[in-house]
């Protein structure tokens, strides 16, 4: 029995967090909120150097060729102190997507300068404010050429690539665009969390090529989705803890009535849910892991329960963590809103809580599972 | 990752497996095994005595003592192996589970050498069945608030008092006691821990009447009865400390609550209809029937970590101390859910049917969300312990025992 991470794994964590820690990532991620930015470069380009966006690209692109697990430690650290860099769109989505579906010309083109940075990817599914399905998709390509508009497309401004959800005929298709294009223009939009950026992004007859089975985009979109799922619950039970964590300090340095406010029966039983939930969303998660990085057929049950028990931790935390804090946990000075929007901006990125309860239940039905 | 036994682990699996194969009968979907501790029971009695001594004969009984006592030394990775394995064959259940599990400890840390040789075999033989003696009538959660007297005379204590939700006291020989020796100590000062025949004169045992209609537990009164001095456990004013040791290894023991969970939620949506729509169409049940899968794969998975750190020699973490709070609220949800399904004929009770089970869930969850720590104390638990919070303001710091209010 072995549901953990290996010394390696774990020492790589140790040293993503103090790298992080370093670097404050925190506090550059209160910078960018407070300017007009939407990612931090500097940031960025050290995360690179450190070749984490070619931790799961085969040596042969000159990738570090190593696994998922790799993946989940790191993201783990970067949504404790909420990161503010394009990785997520760029590594869970992009380069997934790339490495699982792309012929072999797509990778040796692409994969490499993922490696440098000199692509920065991301994945744009959205197109109005239903949950995107297989039926609803209407940005069209044909003949090689994209049409129609995206929305809520993340980090678009500094992406150089994306991998874009395409209705081509009686199908729908995965296909990769080069975003600096002329045919291709971006707009920021505004969103709850300060620190992430997402766009609107047209494509007028742009230029796009299809990767992977042109008649299977949907069903390759669902295990992306999928992998990201499980890599994005590392990064909610990051936050999840952290904001636990701030919770804890602040109970017992805050008084009330002459004692620390930890000391109330309320206090203490807002903190144990919190852990509560955190413990059975980390251990969901490390079963991700597990379906993730084996390639079991279990993913889609497993991915879908470390989501939507991720997703219920880090909100639960984030919130309790404002109250936690009372007044000064409303203010812009403190740092609970930064966990507060992250965790919703996560909470909605791959679809709602709702639309994964609903994915879990589906793969149930399906796939027969029992505990 | 992965979720494989080491080889060694392996190898001692199947040597459980073959020994359980060739002594029980592994459950079926249809085997309900006997696990309620009625009163006058005889039969579950027999049967869980035949099925210790059993195990006891073959070295299964209490595989982590040392061989003196009956054991094999086993390693705690390979208890759960172990425990893993029985519970899939079926088996009787519920009668040597608290003296195994709370009076063997204590006695195997305190007794002299003699006494373990004297009480330890026949235990874990199933000869002497154990109990615990420690919540009081105005003393539960605040167990440590408890009055039951005893009074220092020569070589022996007289014990003077009542104790109260004694599991087994009816059928058992001995028990764990903690009384008060001097009421004009601090609350926790004033305790003294003792083990005691149950057949002593004075000893007087009635059944408690749970709401599910069964009788697993107990009020004991004690009047006069004398317990040599020789039976203290630990020493005088130590009683906390012998008892906290116990009530650690109750939280261990109580653990997972029995019963339905996701999959039978998910089973009865998919049979019942309503005008031709299945329940497993409708949203709310949807949405609550995957809430129960993942908090019931989040305490599976919970309990895999915790394995993985004793396959590897290592100490878990305090992630399992989510166990019983999680497992006894879902059961409860899960039994309102059964019950809902069925509408007005959800309150109709049919030992014949399989359906009984969410009615017996949602009678049993109301106990097991107090039983061995309610769900209130377990989460100051988790907050003290794990998180570090500081302790509530108390009414009763610092004052003797006598002064305390007690509101009566």
């Amino acid at each position: 029995m072995n549901l953990d991470f290996s010394d390696d794994q774990k020492l790589l964590q140790e040293e993503a967090k103090k790298f992080l820690t370093k670097e404050d990532a925190l506090k550059i991620n209160r910078a960018v909120m407070d300017s007009d930015k939407t990612y931090d470069q500097d940031l960025w380009n050290k995360i690179v150097e450190l070749g984490w966006t070619g931790i799961r690209i085969p040596e042969e692109y000159q990738g570090l060729g190593l696994s998922h697990l790799e993946l989940c430690v790191i993201a783990e650290e970067l949504g404790r102190q909420l990161a503010p860099v394009p990785f997520s769109s760029s590594v869970y989505l992009f380069t997934e997507t790339l490495i699982e579906f792309g012929s072999e010309e797509q990778k040796q083109s692409i994969l490499p300068k993922l490696v440098t940075g000199d692509v920065i990817g991301t994945l744009a599914i959205a197109e109005t404010n239903s949950a995107p399905t297989i039926n609803n998709i209407s940005v069209e390509l044909k003949d090689g050429k994209l049409s129609g508009t995206k929305i809520a497309v993340p980090d678009a401004e500094v992406a150089t690539h994306a991998v874009v959800v395409a209705k081509n005929g009686d199908s729908v298709s995965l296909c990769v665009a080069d975003l600096n294009s002329d045919d291709v223009d971006i707009s920021v939009q505004r969103n709850i969390d300060e620190s992430r950026g997402y766009y609107s992004v047209s494509f007028n007859d742009a230029n796009a090529e299809i990767i992977g089975d042109e008649e299977s985009g949907w069903s390759n979109l669902e295990k992306i989705m999928d992998h990201a799922a499980v890599l994005f619950s590392f990064e909610q039970i990051g936050g999840a803890q952290a904001s636990l964590d701030m919770a804890n300090t602040y109970a017992k340095e805050r008084y009330a009535f002459g004692r620390p406010i930890g000391s109330f029966q309320s206090m203490k039983h807002k903190l144990a849910d919190m852990y509560v939930a955190l413990t059975l969303a980390k251990s969901n998660s490390f079963y991700g892991a597990w379906a993730l990085s084996s390639n079991a057929a279990e993913l889609p049950t497993a991915a879908a329960t470390a989501r939507v028990s991720a997703t219920k931790a880090f909100q639960l935390c984030s919130q309790e963590n404002i109250q936690t804090h009372g007044g000064n946990g409303f203010t812009w000075e403190y740092d609970c809103h930064m966990f507060y929007k992250r965790s919703k901006v996560l909470s909605l990125n791959l679809g709602s809580l709702p639309s994964w309860r609903e994915k879990l239940i589906k793969s149930l039905e399906q796939a027969n599972i029992k505990l | 990752m992965d979720f494989n036994d080491t080889p060694q682990e392996a190898e001692f699996r199947a040597k459980c497996r073959a020994w359980l194969e060739d002594n029980a009968e592994l459950k079926t979907k249809k085997t309900n095994s006997a696990k309620n501790m009625n009163v006058g029971n005889k039969s579950l009695l027999e049967a869980a005595a035949e099925w210790q001594k059993k195990k006891y004969d073959a070295g299964w009984a209490m595989i982590h003592w040392p061989k003196e006592f009956g054991g094999i030394g086993a390693t705690p990775i390979e208890r759960i192996i172990w425990a893993q394995e029985e519970s899939k064959f079926n088996v009787p259940k519920g009668v040597y589970e608290i003296g195994l599990g709370m009076a063997g400890p204590v006695m195997m840390e305190y007794a002299t050498d003699e006494q373990k040789e004297r009480y330890l075999p026949p235990m874990a033989e199933g000869k002497e069945i154990w109990c615990q003696l420690f919540s009081e009538p105005s003393a539960g959660s605040d167990v440590a608030g408890l009055r039951s007297k005893a009074v220092q005379d020569g070589e022996n204590w007289i014990v003077n008092g009542q104790k109260v939700w004694t599991s087994g006291a009816h059928f058992s020989d001995f028990g764990i006691l903690v009384v008060r020796h001097d009421p004009s100590l601090e609350k926790h000062k004033g305790l003294t821990f003792f083990f005691v025949n149950m057949k002593s004169p004075g000893i007087e045992v009635k059944p408690i009447k749970q709401l599910t209609g069964g009788s697993s537990f107990n009020e004991v009164y004690f009047n006069d009865v004398v317990i040599p001095d020789s039976q203290r456990l630990g020493e005088i004013g130590d009683g906390w400390k012998v008892a906290i040791t116990t009530l650690m290894n109750e939280r261990l023991a109580v653990g997972d609550a029995d019963g339905v969970d996701a999959n039978e939620a998910f089973e009865l949506a998919k049979k019942h209809d309503k005008d031709g729509e299945q329940l497993i169409d409708n949203n709310a049940v949807r949405e609550s029937i995957a809430d129960w899968y993942c908090e019931a794969s989040g305490l599976k998975n919970t309990k895999l970590r915790t394995m993985s750190a004793l396959s590897r020699g290592d100490t878990p973490g305090p992630e399992a101390s989510i166990t019983k709070i999680v497992s006894a609220n879902k059961l409860q949800a899960i039994g309102n859910f059964g019950m809902d399904s069925s509408d007005m004929s959800g309150m109709l009770m049919d030992e014949e049917s399989d359906f009984i089970k969410f009615q017996m869930a949602w009678m049993g969850a109301a106990g097991l969300r107090i039983a061995g720590g309610t769900d209130e104390i377990l989460k100051n638990i988790i907050a003290e312990r794990v998180l570090g919070l500081p302790q509530e303001a108390r009414a009763d710091k610092g004052l003797a025992f006598k002064d305390i209010p007690s509101g009566s």
